[in-house]
């Protein structure tokens, strides 16, 4: 599969290899948006890894000398209503969003890879009766899908993941069906059939690797979706519960009676929740019109 | 075409009946009932007689496949049944709600309309210029932005923007009216959680609109339209943007059926009594009933919308012919 950013005739048409440099020109040339996007997200995936680091102050620690003291050079981004420091929030809410944006989205899309090839592996009634269940999962908004799910298991990181996971395995499962359609069609597949491999081998190791393009497709969508859901369903008072630093949670309460009088309080943690939305899918779409040969223009 | 239509009905049951299922076993496998709830929020003393009293008169004492049955069999002779929480018929509580829900939709979808088929046209017409990047930038941070912070920010502005304006700060009207009552303080409520959501909604439009135009302004008849001399503008706003409005059609139609039910979030910014805050609020509540009764109009508009869509796709090209 020709995942490069390179077209193989302009490999194979130039003998000198280009330096990465110059790949890296070309490829911004081609996806500017898409560079922007992938700066983006190594920003925050460096900011959540060294959290600790990066923050000047503890994220929980209330400074009652300074409630809601104005940004400046001893709170670069203000204090909250409590006089917790809201730059330091929300470098810490970024390893909380990119955990469980990554974690919801491979596990869902995971998932959704397995069932969507294996329903269109096995195909006939098996096929039907997991299409149908799947309308029926799809045809709640997400939200609203997650919602139910809370309701069942609560609220906490661990369980907003499983929330935020299952709405998204029949979106994954439903597109990755549709590719796999014709993969089951190629010879190899009856090959393998003919050699006698078991079901399990011939969905896992020759169908799968080969819808990996509409897969990859789907997670870098789902990551942007999931840090989205989650700081909605932590606004919501039902998602990440404090004292854990999340971005959703910075805005609940208090934003809005603040919003007046210290703006900072309800505009910064927005500001990192729409830039990491923002990232991952400027960079998720340079994926797919890198990877989809249809939309691959020119 | 008759065929088609029946089957598509008929294909609804299933689907709808699945929904019924699910939500059904769904709401039992939330931990703790609405007696417990009910009691609880007296303040009273735990009575065991009281929460068995109270389970009896609901009905929760019964067999699940049962109470199963009698809530769907409620559907066929219109019965909806009551809310568990307040006691108050279904239909009149989701009535309340719809209105605000629905008119809200409509405004979004409207605004979700005017924002993304100009500029998806303008972004594939000057497709990979700078123009075309502000237009992708402006559509992607619609679906980044979480729509609880647009939604403060455009109070936030409200505010400032009224003080500096007229020296004193103004607030949209808190409480609901209905449009044949007041229609400029019900618009004066409403039009900014439309914005809001029409603006976020506009994106995904948007992308489409943009992609199939690229596609149709690929095809032949489009260079024949540029051969014979034909104005540009007439190219793209007769020949091709007529060719390119289907899938959007598509995009809007499921998009509009979403909002009915999936604007939780938004409601709770602008502070609106819709049908996404009674699901929360019965949800919580472990409301049974209620929570049932949303989850299948959900479904069931869902389902509709598509029907249309499907059925206006047909009307909208007559080289689409169901059979």
């Amino acid at each position: 599969m020709a995942t490069s950013e390179l077209p193989v005739t302009a490999e194979t048409a130039a003998p000198r290899r280009k330096t990465a440099w110059q790949q890296f020109t070309r490829v911004a040339k081609r996806q500017p948006l898409g560079v922007a996007g992938g700066f983006i997200v190594i920003l925050i995936i460096l900011m959540a890894i060294f959290a600790d680091v990066v923050a000047p102050y503890d994220p929980t620690a209330m400074n009652y000398s300074a409630f809601t003291a104005p940004p400046g050079s001893e709170f670069w981004l203000g204090t909250d209503q409590m006089g917790r420091d809201v730059f330091s929030r929300i470098v810490h809410g970024a390893r909380t969003a990119v955990f469980v944006g990554f974690v919801a989205s491979f596990v869902g899309a995971g998932i959704g890879l397995v069932l969507g090839v294996g329903s269109a592996y096995f195909g006939g009634k098996i096929d039907l009766i997991f299409q149908r269940v799947m309308d029926i999962f799809m045809s709640f908004p997400l939200i609203i899908m997650a919602l139910a799910m809370v309701a069942i298991f609560g609220t906490g990181v661990d369980k907003v993941i499983v929330a935020i996971t299952i709405p998204f395995i029949p979106r994954c499962a439903r597109v990755v069906r549709s590719s796999a359609l014709s993969v089951r069609e190629m010879p190899y597949v009856d090959a393998a059939r003919s050699i006698g491999y078991s079901h399990t081998r011939i969905v896992l190791r020759h169908m799968v690797p080969n819808v990996m393009a509409p897969f990859l497709i789907m997670i870098t969508a789902f990551v942007g979706q999931a840090i989205l859901l989650e700081a909605s369903l932590s606004y919501l008072g039902l998602g990440v519960q404090e004292p854990i630093p999340a971005w959703g949670l910075m805005l609940q309460g208090g934003a809005e009676l603040y919003a007046e009088s210290a703006p900072w309080v309800a505009i910064f943690p927005g500001l990192a929740i729409t830039l990491a939305v923002f990232g991952f899918n400027l960079f998720g779409d340079a994926v797919r019109d890198m990877l989809d040969p249809k939309l691959r223009s020119q | 075409m008759h065929q088609y239509i029946v089957k598509r009905v008929l294909m609804m049951i299933p689907t709808l009946f699945g929904a019924a299922v699910l939500v059904f076993f769904l709401m039992r496998a939330i931990p703790g009932d609405v007696c417990e709830l009910r009691l609880a929020g007296t303040g009273a003393t735990f009575d065991p007689d009281a929460l068995r009293l109270c389970q009896l008169e609901l009905g929760l004492d019964k067999p699940l496949i049962g109470q199963f049955f009698s809530w769907i069999g409620g559907f066929f002779i219109g019965d909806f049944g009551n809310s568990m929480w307040t006691n108050q018929p279904i239909v009149d509580e989701i009535g309340l709600r719809f209105q605000v829900s629905l008119q809200i939709a409509l405004m979004a979808t409207f605004v979700s309309i005017v924002i993304s088929i100009p500029m998806g046209i303008i972004s594939a017409v000057k497709r990979n210029t700078w123009i075309d990047y502000c237009v992708r930038g402006f559509s992607i941070a619609g679906i980044a932005m979480p729509s609880f912070w647009l939604g403060i920010l455009i109070i936030l502005g409200l505010l400032i923007g009224s003080q500096a304006l007229y020296g004193e700060p103004w607030m949209p009207p808190i409480s609901y009216v209905p449009i044949w009552e007041n229609p400029s303080e019900n618009l004066a409520m409403l039009i900014w959680p439309a914005l809001a959501t029409g603006y976020r909604y506009s994106a995904v439009a948007t992308r489409m609109t943009r992609s199939t135009m690229l596609e149709v302004l690929r095809e032949d008849y489009v260079r024949t339209a540029r051969a014979k001399g034909l104005v540009e503008s007439v190219i793209v706003n007769r020949h091709a943007l007529k060719n390119a409005l289907l899938p959007v059609v598509t995009v809007i139609g499921i998009e509009f059926a979403f909002l009915m039910g999936g604007l939780v979030v938004t409601e709770q910014v602008f502070n609106l009594n819709g049908l996404g805050k009674l699901f929360v609020e019965s949800v919580s509540n472990h409301d049974y009933t209620m929570t049932q009764a949303l989850v299948m109009l959900v479904a069931l508009i869902f389902v509709l919308t598509n029907f249309f869509v499907d059925l206006l796709y047909a009307w909208l090209d007559p080289r689409i012919r169901y059979s």
